[in-house]
């Protein structure tokens, strides 16, 4: 069973901090959320655990089975087992949807252990009629001239054909009417299992209708300030984030600010 | 020597030799009359390279004779690799050096009135036909090298549709160069008379792996009336080879004329390509990529000229340099005094791929008259590194997001290429350039 684990977590972009000192641990089987209002740090903490080149990792820890993934470079990561479902995925032109699945799962599967065409034309079948997606998008450029919505669900498509350890999801139901919402919700559901780990990163409470949390954390100010289950994500839905704010004394929950 | 521009090919020189080929007393007169011409005309100026010391007359051995190919299987297999078994080398020209090698057309294109033959028999066959369009895109007073040509052209193909009549499959031909240090004069005509549609797909390859050859080529292509020219060109011509490569189309009425080029020369080149939209509704499209590596210079010019009303022209350039190389991209969209509701588009983008790499894109828009659209678009730049990301978050590691970045990056014009044998042909030239 996989175990990603963050310790005292602290990153910066262009000399800024912005995460000051996160723990969290997300197991295989469990489905965690992290909520908050804009500007706390969520996407920070997603963009920091994969690599992406703006954020630095200025203190703390991040492990993936004992493994020490701040070591690694971004395609090590993935391999290892790290996945993250981006908020805003790039568009490459001239590079077709299948031709990239192919590179991801090959990567994956290392030199001599390729997955044979059929093979991959048949999971990518399955897994694209089960997201219900048009199968012309297989042979569209990645992400180019995608919809918001198009985007989010090809997003899904990837998790599902890479199957990894464990899932960052970043506001993945960011500008996603109801429908696509379910859609993309069924196809996490559907990767459940006590092999796979997902920490969901989103403000609205309307996608853990869909998919329910094992754990709900709330963080303000780079920090994840309150841990509780899926109730709490009820409660923050009824009565929003003042009482919280209250209780722990915080004026401002955005990034920059003390408590 | 490299800055001598008078040739060792007198007047005697191409009296015998334009004879010996049978030519027709107006073909050798034309010939001696750009021979002079060439004497005293300069060096084209592409803009932003300077070509003066470039070996484009050094050469010793103007025409060699090779041995024509004894069929199909008797081709290299590199040529052999470009044709699709079957329907594919019914409508073939090969050509060694200067020799027409293998020369077939179906007889169904026969019998239609198609012809499709090496530019010598069609100067014995066709002699009207050729003089009305020999040199008439590009004109032998131009410049130095457009007079050269003229004078000494040995080689090429000449393509007439007739009226009417629409060709599904694309005519295919192959220049190969076995012989490392030789003059390469080619000469391509294709016309395409009122409502005709041809797709032409040519491809220049070196059989060595650096040579010593001065290639000059021309290509005049004519979209009569409503007439669709396709033409595909992969240069890949090797190290040490100079190149100046002169592609021109002129689009009647409502013509069409389409440039897929993948320009992938190992040695130093001027490519200029022009396509003339004369005839009012007509479209003119042009999409070249190209790669320089080593030390290479290159200079590329693209151009569509508008003169007809409501014509629409589109230019799309995407280079990569790497090494210590140097590439320079002009795009210039030209609407004349009168080209009203035109509209002409552009887009030039440069990726380098090192240090020490030079590039450069250079949109030019000259609009000489007020009711027209136009647009342009150009960056240079290295490769994105947030889809460099967004790729290795996947699990490619950094040089296979990089080069699928880069052949995405070259796209446009591998998948416009209509045969499979030469879109991967092209595929495999990206991958050699771009990784060794």
């Amino acid at each position: 069973m996989a175990v990603l684990t963050i310790r005292n977590l602290h990153v910066a972009v262009e000399g800024k901090e912005i995460l000051k000192g996160v723990n969290l641990e997300v197991k295989g089987g469990e489905i965690h959320a992290i909520m908050g209002p804009n500007g706390t740090g969520k996407s920070t903490l997603a963009s920091a655990i994969m690599g992406h080149p703006k954020y630095e990792v200025t203190e703390g820890s991040v492990t993936l089975d004992g493994q020490d993934v701040l070591e690694m470079e971004v395609d090590e990561r993935a391999r290892a087992g790290l996945f993250l479902a981006m908020q805003y995925p790039s568009e490459i032109s001239g590079v077709t949807n299948a031709d990239f699945l192919r590179a991801a799962i090959n990567a994956r599967l290392g030199e001599g252990n390729e997955i044979s065409l059929m093979k991959f034309i048949r999971k990518l079948d399955e897994k694209m009629a089960f997201l219900e997606m048009n199968p012309d998008m297989a042979h569209r450029y990645l992400n180019e001239g995608f919809s918001g919505g198009e985007k989010k669900r090809n997003e899904i498509l990837q998790l599902m054909m890479l199957e990894p350890k464990i899932a960052i999801l970043d506001e993945i139901d960011s500008g996603l009417d109801i429908d696509a919402l379910k859609i993309v919700a069924k196809g996490v559901n559907e990767m459940r299992s006590s092999e796979f780990g997902c920490l969901i990163i989103t403000h609205y409470q309307r996608l853990l209708n869909y998919i329910t949390p094992d754990y709900v954390h709330v963080m303000m100010q780079g920090r994840i300030v309150k841990s509780g289950g899926p109730e709490l994500a009820q409660r923050l839905e009824a009565e929003g984030y003042d009482w919280i704010k209250k209780e722990l004394g915080i004026e401002d929950e955005t990034v920059g600010q003390e408590a | 020597m490299a800055t001598e521009t008078k040739i060792p090919f007198d007047e005697t020189y191409i009296r015998t030799f334009s004879s010996g080929r049978g030519e027709p007393d107006w073909l050798t007169e034309r010939r001696l009359e750009a021979l002079r011409l060439s004497e005293r005309l300069p060096l084209p100026k592409p803009e932003k390279t300077k070509i003066d010391k470039w070996n484009f007359t050094g050469f010793s051995r103007h025409v060699v004779d090779s041995a024509p190919y004894d069929g199909l299987d008797d081709l290299p297999e590199a040529v052999k690799a470009l044709i699709e078994a079957g329907e594919g080398t019914k409508n073939l020209y090969v050509q060694r050096n200067h020799t027409p090698a293998y020369v077939s057309l179906s007889d169904e294109l026969k019998e239609k009135g198609v012809i499709f033959t090496d530019i010598f028999t069609a100067a014995r066959e066709h002699g009207d036909l050729l003089k009305h369009y020999l040199m008439t895109a590009v004109k032998p007073d131009e410049h130095h090298l457009a007079a050269l040509h003229a004078a000494l052209f040995n080689g090429g193909v000449f393509v007439y549709v007739p009226k009417n009549v629409e060709i599904e499959t694309p005519l295919q031909a192959v220049y190969i160069q076995d012989e490392d240090d030789i003059a390469l004069f080619n000469h391509v005509i294709i016309v395409a008379e009122d409502n005709s549609r041809v797709v032409f797909v040519e491809n220049y390859l070196s059989a060595h792996e650096q040579g010593k050859a001065a290639v000059n080529i021309v290509a005049e292509v004519f979209a009569n009336a409503n007439a669709r020219v396709f033409f595909a060109a992969v240069d890949h011509l090797a190290k040490g080879t100079t190149t100046y490569v002169n592609r021109r189309g002129i689009a009647g009425r409502d013509g069409r004329i389409e440039w897929a080029l993948g320009l992938m020369n190992d040695g130093n080149t001027v490519s200029e390509n022009i396509t003339r939209l004369v005839g009012d509704g007509s479209f003119g499209d042009t999409k070249t990529v190209a790669v320089s590596r080593g030390e290479q210079v290159q200079n590329f010019t693209t151009s569509v000229v508008h003169y007809g009303k409501h014509t629409e022209g589109t230019i799309l350039k995407h280079g990569v340099v790497r090494d210590s190389a140097t590439s320079i991209f002009n795009g210039i969209g030209k609407i004349e005094h009168g080209a009203s509701k035109s509209n002409a588009e552009q887009e030039s983008r440069v990726l380098m791929l090192s240090e020490k790499a030079r590039g450069d894109a250079n949109p030019i828009l000259l609009i000489d008259e007020d009711d027209v659209m136009a647009g342009h678009a150009a960056s240079v730049g290295r490769v994105d590194p947030i889809q460099l990301y967004y790729l290795m978050s996947r699990g490619i590691p950094r040089r296979d997001a990089e080069r699928l970045i880069i052949h995405g990056f070259l796209a446009p014009v591998v998948e416009a290429i209509p045969l499979e044998g030469v879109k991967n042909q092209l595929i495999e030239v990206i991958e050699r350039k771009v990784q060794s």
